[in-house]
């Protein structure tokens, strides 16, 4: 047996409680038949079933979650020889013990003998937890059930006790959204603190130079390897600006096109094939800049470097030029981000009562007038809102930046070059081998804090406005 | 000059304007267009190569003596198993081209297959073991380098040390296609196979599977969650409470949260804390539910305003319980737009990459994943995979999953529409 | 068409009254057909002319087309989709129909304020500024703050927005909003002003001012105002047109219209039997 399948079972019987529940209500009915059942006999099924599956489910969900780390403590309190071992072997063997024990595979790194004895016990402790965690939920069904069917009879008022018990549930389901948000916090403050301990926060944050690849020796963690992260904060910004100035012209004059020149026909023609470029996920965007948009932005700037060599110009002739590039990379991000600075503007936009159009219209104004004196600077609350949400798309963007703009942390203003931003960072460093605890690790989740907070605001402060600007013409 | 004659004059330069920008404007739509129009012939012109593969026929030699068994009637599975079949294509090989002598030259020759030839034929023999011991024609795979000349997609004009095959590999390909012995066929398993290292070999019915089983996951949890908490908020919510406010927010905002923030989540609490399996798809697909919820909640509750309280208080007025309004009239009333909004939602979770990178989906498994807990990958990784890997072939196997991936994406928003239209209720 | 119909089509018929003033008028409808859709017809065959220096009233019940034929009269209908105007409308002798006439020239000439005080979520000056800068009106700053003044001083709301120019238009109370859009209009220099139910969103004391207004208005300018209100109609106008789905009815001298009314819909209507 193992987790799905006593889930299932329990969800089997919560089936068969619910017909047994709603049998005893019908019968307590017909024999008692002076007084009538307070609610469906259905209800009292519901109630019994929810009463012998929530209990047991949460206890059952809870101990699955934490269990894999209490066994895994309890076994490393069995070997002297485990705790020795810093952080990051510690967390190296463990995942070997891990393997270990469930699958039976061995990659010999570390201590074979204490690897092999530790996953026998991590093994057994599972066992029991394992064993230990069915019965205690089974227990608790059992109770949740006979609690329920003793109390059933034509009295109890089981329809307003299910409903009680479902609104809870659905309030539980709401607070997810507040656990996720904790659950990123947690995530990426602990270890952010720990690497603002190693690494100073004033280097971080204006330190210019960024190579975390540098190897770092056991004990030397921090004093090698450089953390200045503002060439990544720059490409960031940099290759942001680039996608900005290509998708909020685009994005805001096709809107107003759109919704104040084109025909409804045009109109519905258009509007859901350019959404066909929302939909495109990001990873082709990203295949599509590196392989086809790269090698034309390069080609781009040896001719560029050309014409400054014949033309006798120092910058051009000098212009470095990279086939991963953040003009390739911000170029497609822009396009991406087209879409949705299109519907954003479109909906703010019709937002804007007729009457503007119509008192502008009637003093004589054409119609590129209206849009430019009363339109945008009516709706500009709204376009400016949409405009950060854009912007903050376009920081989190991840896919392109990896695939098109390289990682050498330059701090460059040229746009044929090869910059790396914050999400790349992070990707390269969390992907590939894991020594978690590393200051190249910790990193990453420092640059995971900041581009959480900096998207936090800009979504706030855009989610505000626009809400806002809403509620002026509802 | 009357008011009439100034505003004459200035119409002109006026007009002008209203001309230019409605120029701007038919430019913006052309140059969205035209990048979309691009974009998708780029791909399917990209993808091409993959649909076919290049065989090679060999005569092989199905000999005891090559195959190092011993005549008899009947083999088990596991001794055919063991067989090298290697030496079989090598063998026919060296028949072909006789006079192919230095090691040299034989090493090149054996590079004109695939080194998944070798496995095709122990297959073929398992399956027929009355082969052994006979001499047959055999097409097998050729190698991804000849595959990729042989499609036209290497110049031969190029000098050799520029270009991954070499003259004399270019020799006997003609020498093959004068004896008909090469040709091209449909890839069928492209649709077949899992990932492998080798171009020729790689298929992406192992990513299928891994998002299948991760969408699974993302499915089963954010559908019934969301609704759920849309409804709380929608119907049973205190309004003006501060902590309802901050709910919403918070909503709103994880809506807008870069998807690779929901990665190291997964990473940190799924994975780290939790013990959840790396690269499984249950790990893909937790992390994906949490970046669908905000989606589905959204548009549920967008869904169950748009039901209109006249409903509601008929429902009431008869005596219903809230639960019972609900369930009974708001959910089926809103239930098309709850379902295009989930689709949508699940659209976008099959399309994203970046935070599954973060827990390990992006290990190389060649192996196809046959359950929530075995390590796989997805289809959007996949391409990321692939479209990193150097060799030329892995560009056309790129571009044709990401049509794949398209195709489905494009299913999914044609369903969500299609829904959108017939259920659309006007009240 | 069933016999109601035809009853009241006969009924209807032709216009009763006098549709044509004296000399040259300042506007002229001829024949004027609508249409929306091409299937839907707004207006039936209207002529009446707009005498100069007059105020014109147009009433009738909702629906009747009223409002319809007023937003023709600045091509207002041209944004629209699918209505298509027919018959003749003149300005000075001019078809303003005819492709040589420029809808923003004729809206500068014919100016309109709307049903909803609908002020730009601009200043107040910026709100008045806003035709004579688009048209280019002025030459230098100190010629437009003039423009401001007077328009604003016209339409009495000066005294009172003097030392605010800067706020929002849209902070004023509803009656100073809508002389704020009639004070917008005039900025323009405009021949004629159409008014749309002006007061309809007005309490009764700013509607007393805004008929003021229109009373002092009518010296230098030609008013046509459609109204719901027959005591506005019969207190302001000059002349009066009843519509009745679609059609003219009657047009006469207002206070022919109100106390000898020749058509039995007149009379029905404006002693109150229906509308």
């Amino acid at each position: 047996m193992n987790d799905l399948d006593f889930f299932i079972i329990l969800l089997t019987s919560a089936v068969v409680v619910f017909f047994i529940g709603q049998a005893k209500a019908r019968s307590r009915q017909e024999s008692t038949s002076g007084i009538r059942l307070h609610s469906l006999p259905n209800y009292y099924g519901y109630l019994t079933a929810l009463w012998t599956f929530l209990p047991a489910l949460g206890v059952f969900l809870v101990w699955s979650l934490f269990e894999s780390n209490i066994v895994s403590m309890l076994t490393i309190a069995k070997f002297t020889q485990l705790q020795q071992l810093s952080t990051d072997n510690l967390s190296l063997a463990l995942n070997e013990i891990k393997i270990l024990a469930t699958t039976g595979i061995y990659y010999s790194n570390g201590d074979a003998n204490i690897n092999h004895q530790a996953a026998a016990v991590y093994s057994k402790y599972f066992n029991h937890s394992f064993n230990l965690k069915i019965l205690v939920s089974t227990l608790l069904a059992l109770l949740g059930f006979t609690y329920t069917y003793l109390r059933i009879n034509p009295t109890m008022q089981a329809r307003n006790s299910v409903e009680r018990l479902i609104v809870y549930v659905l309030l539980i389901c709401a607070l997810i959204a507040i656990l996720t948000t904790l659950g990123i916090l947690f995530s990426v403050l602990f270890e952010s603190v720990e690497f603002f301990s190693k690494v100073p926060i004033t280097e971080f944050l204006f330190g210019t130079h960024w190579s975390p690849q540098i190897a770092i020796y056991e004990d030397q963690a921090g004093s090698s390897g450089s953390f200045g992260a503002v060439p990544l904060f720059w490409g960031t910004i940099f290759i942001s600006i680039i996608a900005m100035m290509i998708a909020a012209p685009l994005g805001l004059i096709a809107a107003i096109f759109l919704s104040e020149y084109a025909t409804s026909r045009v109109r519905a023609t258009i509007k859901p094939i350019l959404e066909i470029l929302a939909g495109v996920p990001t990873v082709v965007y990203g295949f599509f800049a590196a392989l086809t948009i790269g090698p034309l932005v390069r080609d781009f700037g040896y001719y560029l470097r050309e014409v400054g060599v014949n033309l006798d110009i120092e910058i051009l002739a000098n212009l470095t030029v990279s086939t991963e590039s953040s003009l390739a990379a911000g170029l497609v991000m822009g396009m991406m981000i087209v879409p949705f600075i299109l519907s954003l503007s479109d909906d703010v936009i019709s937002a804007v009562p007729d009457a503007m159009r119509d008192g502008s219209t009637a003093l004589g104004a054409t119609k590129s007038e209206t849009v430019w004196k009363v339109i945008v600077p009516a709706a500009l609350p709204g376009i400016v809102g949409g405009f950060l949400l854009a912007i903050s798309r376009a920081i989190g963007e991840t896919m392109i930046v990896l695939m098109a703009a390289g990682v050498a942390a330059n701090l460059t203003a040229n746009p044929m070059n090869s910059v790396t931003t914050i999400t790349t960072q992070i990707v390269t460093l969390l992907t590939g081998d894991q020594e978690f605890d590393s200051v190249k690790t910790l990193a990453a989740f420092a640059l995971g804090l900041g581009l959480f907070i900096t998207t936090l605001i800009l979504n706030i402060i855009a989610l505000h406005v626009v809400r806002k600007y809403r509620e002026q013409y509802e | 000059m009357n008011n009439t004659q100034i505003v004459q004059k200035s119409l002109k330069k006026r007009y002008a304007k209203e001309r230019r920008f409605k120029i701007y404007g038919v430019f913006s739509i052309i140059v969205s267009l035209a990048f979309l129009l691009f974009l998708l012939v780029d791909i399917v012109l990209k993808s091409t190569p993959a649909f076919t593969q290049t065989y090679i026929k060999l005569d092989i030699d199905f000999s005891y003596k090559v195959l190092n068994i011993d005549p008899k009637p009947n083999y088990t599975k596991d001794e055919l198993f063991k067989s090298s079949y290697r030496n079989l294509i090598s063998k026919a090989l060296y028949q072909l081209f006789p006079d192919v002598s230095s090691r040299k030259q034989k090493r090149a020759l054996r590079k004109l297959i695939s080194s998944g030839a070798q496995y095709h034929l122990r297959d073929l023999v398992i399956e027929r073991p009355q082969l052994i011991g006979t001499s047959q024609s055999v097409w097998v795979l050729a190698d991804d380098d000849i595959d990729t000349f042989f499609k036209g997609l290497i110049d031969r004009n190029l000098p050799e040390a520029d270009r991954r095959i070499k003259d004399i590999q270019i020799t006997w390909i003609d020498k093959l296609q004068s004896k008909d012995r090469i040709k091209r066929q449909f890839n069928a398993s492209f649709l077949t196979s899992g990932d492998s290292r080798e171009p020729e070999q790689a298929g992406i019915l192992g990513a299928l599977k891994g998002s299948l089983y991760t969408m699974l996951v993302t499915l089963l949890l954010s559908f019934p969650i969301g609704v759920a908490a849309a409804v709380y908020l929608e119907e049973f919510a205190p309004k003006n409470n501060w902590w309802i406010d901050v709910i919403e927010v918070n909503i709103n905002n994880l809506a807008a949260v870069p998807s690779i923030v929901f990665g190291i989540l997964g990473l940190a609490v799924y994975i780290n804390l939790f013990g959840v399996p790396r690269s499984a798809p249950l790990a893909g697909g937790l992390v994906l539910s949490l970046m669908t919820l905000p989606t589905i909640i959204i548009a549920t509750r967008a869904a169950i305003k748009s039901v209109p309280p006249s409903i509601r208080e008929a429902a009431l007025g008869l005596g219903a319980s809230k639960i019972q309004v609900i369930t009974h009239h708001v959910l089926p009333l809103a239930m098309p737009g709850i379902l295009t909004g989930s689709i949508i939602g699940m659209a976008q979770a099959l399309g994203e990459s970046a935070p599954l990178l973060m827990i390990g989906m992006v290990a190389f498994v060649a192996d196809i994943p046959q359950g929530f807990f075995d390590p796989s990958t997805v289809l959007p990784v996949q391409i990321y995979i692939w479209s990193d890997s150097p060799e030329r072939a892995f560009i056309a196997l790129t571009s044709a999953a990401i049509i794949v991936l398209l195709i489905f994406l494009f299913l999914m928003n044609l369903l969500a529409v299609l829904l959108r239209n017939k259920f659309e209720t006007k009240w | 068409m069933n016999n109601n119909d035809i009853e009241l089509n006969q009924q209807l018929g032709k216009t009763v009254g006098n549709p044509l003033v004296d000399g040259i008028p300042r506007m002229s409808c001829q024949s004027v057909d609508v249409f929306y859709n091409q299937d839907l017809q707004a207006i039936f065959n209207v002529s009446v002319d707009l005498a100069k220096n007059q105020i014109l009233a147009m009433i009738g019940p909702s629906g009747c087309g009223k409002s319809t034929l007023l937003r023709c009269l600045n091509r207002m209908n041209d944004t629209i989709d699918g209505c298509i105007v027919t018959g003749k409308i003149y300005l000075d002798n001019e078809d303003i129909y005819t492709s040589n006439i420029d809808p923003v020239l004729l809206r500068a000439k014919v100016g309109m304020v709307f049903q909803k005080p609908n002020p730009f979520p601009k200043s107040i000056y910026d709100n008045v500024a806003y035709g004579p800068r688009l048209h280019g009106l002025m030459t230098n700053n100190s010629e437009l703050d003039d423009i401001v003044e007077e328009s604003l001083t016209k339409a009495g709301l000066w005294k009172e927005t003097k030392d605010r120019l800067n706020k929002p238009g849209t902070g004023l109370s509803g009656g100073q909003q809508q002389r704020l859009c009639i004070a917008r209009t005039i900025a323009v220099k405009p021949e004629v002003i159409l008014m749309d139910e002006p007061t309809s969103a007005l309490d009764p004391i700013a509607t007393a001012t805004i008929e003021e207004l229109m009373y002092e208005l009518k010296s230098s300018y030609t008013i046509a105002v459609v109204t719901h209100s027959m005591q506005q109609a019969a207190r302001i106008s000059d002349r009066c047109a009843y519509f009745h789905l679609g059609r003219l009815v009657e047009v006469n001298d207002t206070n022919i219209v109100f106390t000898n009314p020749e058509h039995g819909l007149t009379e029905n209507y404006i002693t109150g039997r229906f509308g």
